[in-house]
């Protein structure tokens, strides 16, 4: 074996090491999730309050609480992005203004999440006088997912070919008209994959929620979009730190229905992604 | 000159700071096909998306002299480009029907301009199918999508989809180049066809077919139209000596 080869066969082992590795983390999170939490997933788990101070009981009241803020993330969130992306991809023209916007958006999607927390407390919670709430904890969510949501839904739409677009206004479509009936049908399935996405993220993160929505414990089911919700994350947060003595199997419990939602979202969204490269033709 | 359907008076055309069309001035008649040849890049087809102001779709396009179609200078400020689409349709290099079935590609452009009667866009679809001889073929296919079908029939949907919005002027951008020989014959034919009720305005950089086809040919290079007339005098008694350099294949 030459020198050059064995130089190359060293560098392929270690750089396809490192490409496995990134394997590892996420099979044992999972496999150890799975192993200590599935013997706590009961029916009486998922649908029943918590009881004896969390120690006992279910997680029903923080699955309801992120669903709920999951929807109203999305309520926002949704129409504000694909709108954005509309104007960004559309619209736009090359300019100082779309230059910041485009800026804006990066950013905001680098912001760290406790920073949300404290910006959603600081508008909606004071400054609104929304408290908080389930209100403020979905919009506080809604703007962290908006990056998401903006930048899959401009790759969607971009995606759609020039050459109908030349079409549509060749044949005297307004730029609305092309937008509405050509370029969004087109490309729905990618604007559908970065809200499922965003669904994910909103359900799985907890600093946005902790100053803005999430009870601590709360004996019945919000009423309303004003009143405090439960939500898994953070149930996850006071089970592992604030309460003493809790089962190691609620936790893991716990742990495993939050990670079972985002990866399921995460798989719609692949499923999606896939059919939709699957039918298109161009 | 008789019945010029579309008048050029001193275009200029940048792109930034390209200059892609320099001083054009000419005519278009009526009812004719009109070819204009060129070698790549000599704004040919730069100078037939001014008719329909597609080149707006591109930024840091300035675009000054007159380009009077039926008396109106479509290149004013405040021109109606809906109308001005309506009435001049085009046809693309590539056929590019949209992703819906072939009864959809045909009625978009109808129920854009606010055609809801069923009776009549199913008319509409029969008469632009029967225009382009597709009607026998699709007749029992209307709802498959237009994808599926063969790039000659893409073409011919494209321009049936065209005729349904009944423009006036058919702009067609290098119709032919994505089509086999037979299926060039069979759209050339069908631009004989069509001219008896179009003016038809064809870029192409075959210079047999501008010959076939053509009542009237235009020469441009390097963004100056040089020279527009009659087919035959253009191919064999060229006024300028580059129209003769091109033709006879010197460059090009």
């Amino acid at each position: 074996m030459s020198n050059a080869e064995r130089t190359q066969k060293i560098a392929f082992f270690f750089i396809f090491l490192a490409a496995f590795l990134i394997v590892v983390p996420v099979g044992l999170i999972v496999a150890i999730i799975i192993q200590k939490g599935l013997p706590a997933i009961t029916w009486q788990f998922l649908t029943d309050v918590p009881r004896q101070g969390m120690r006992a009981g279910g997680i029903f009241p923080a699955i309801v609480g992120t669903v709920y803020l999951v929807i109203g993330a999305i309520i926002f969130a949704l129409p504000i992005g694909v709108m954005a992306a509309i104007y960004l991809s559309e619209y736009a023209r090359d300019n100082f203004l779309t230059r910041m916007i485009k800026l804006a958006i990066v950013n905001l999607a680098g912001v760290p999440s406790v920073v949300y927390g404290l910006f959603g407390l600081a508008l909606f919670v004071v400054f609104f006088k929304f408290g908080a709430s389930i209100l403020s904890g979905s919009l506080t969510l809604g703007i962290m997912i908006l990056p998401i949501i903006i930048t899959t839904s401009r790759e969607a739409l971009e995606s759609v070919p020039h050459s109908f677009r030349e079409a549509s206004c060749s044949l005297g479509a307004s730029k609305w008209q092309t937008v509405r009936y050509i370029i969004l049908p087109n490309s729905i399935a990618g604007i559908l994959t970065g809200t499922i996405l965003g669904i994910g993220r909103a359900a799985g993160e907890t600093a946005p929620i902790l100053f803005t929505v999430a009870a601590f414990y709360l004996p019945q089911l919000p009423q309303s979009i004003f009143d405090q919700a439960m939500a898994l994350p953070y149930h996850l947060y006071v089970i592992s730190t604030q309460v003493p003595n809790v089962d190691e199997k609620i936790r893991y419990g716990t742990a495993l229905v939050l990670l079972a939602l985002v990866l399921f979202m995460n798989l719609v969204a692949i499923i999606i992604r896939y059919k939709f490269r699957k039918q298109k033709k161009w | 000159m008789d019945n010029p359907k579309i008048q050029i008076n001193n275009l200029d055309l940048w792109y930034g700071d390209f200059q892609a069309l320099k001083g054009v001035n000419t005519r278009f008649r009526e009812k004719v096909i009109t070819a204009i040849i060129g070698p790549s890049g000599c704004g040919k087809s730069t100078l037939l998306r001014v008719f329909n102001r597609m080149n707006d779709l591109a930024e840091g396009v300035k675009t000054t002299g007159e380009v009077v179609i039926d008396g109106q200078n479509i290149i004013a400020k405040g021109t109606d480009l809906v109308t001005l689409r309506k009435k001049v349709g085009m046809v693309f290099q590539r056929p590019n029907p949209f992703p819906l079935s072939i009864y959809e590609n045909i009625v978009f452009g109808p129920r854009i301009y606010g055609e809801t009667n069923r009776m009549k866009l199913e008319e509409m679809v029969e008469n632009s199918l029967k225009s382009v001889l597709l009607w026998e073929e699709l007749k029992n296919k209307l709802r498959k999508p237009a994808l599926s079908l063969s790039l000659e029939q893409k073409q011919r949907l494209c321009i049936a989809r065209l005729l349904a919005v009944r423009p006036d002027i058919l702009l067609m951008d290098e119709p032919c180049s994505s089509l086999d020989p037979q299926a060039t014959t069979r759209i050339e034919e069908l631009m004989r066809e069509l001219k008896v009720n179009y003016t038809i305005v064809i870029v192409t950089h075959n210079m047999q077919q501008a010959a076939r086809i053509s009542d009237e040919t235009g020469f441009m290079l390097l963004g100056e139209l040089i020279e527009l007339g009659r087919t035959e005098e253009l191919f064999t008694k060229p006024r300028d000596k580059r129209t003769e350099d091109y033709i006879t294949g010197r460059y090009g």
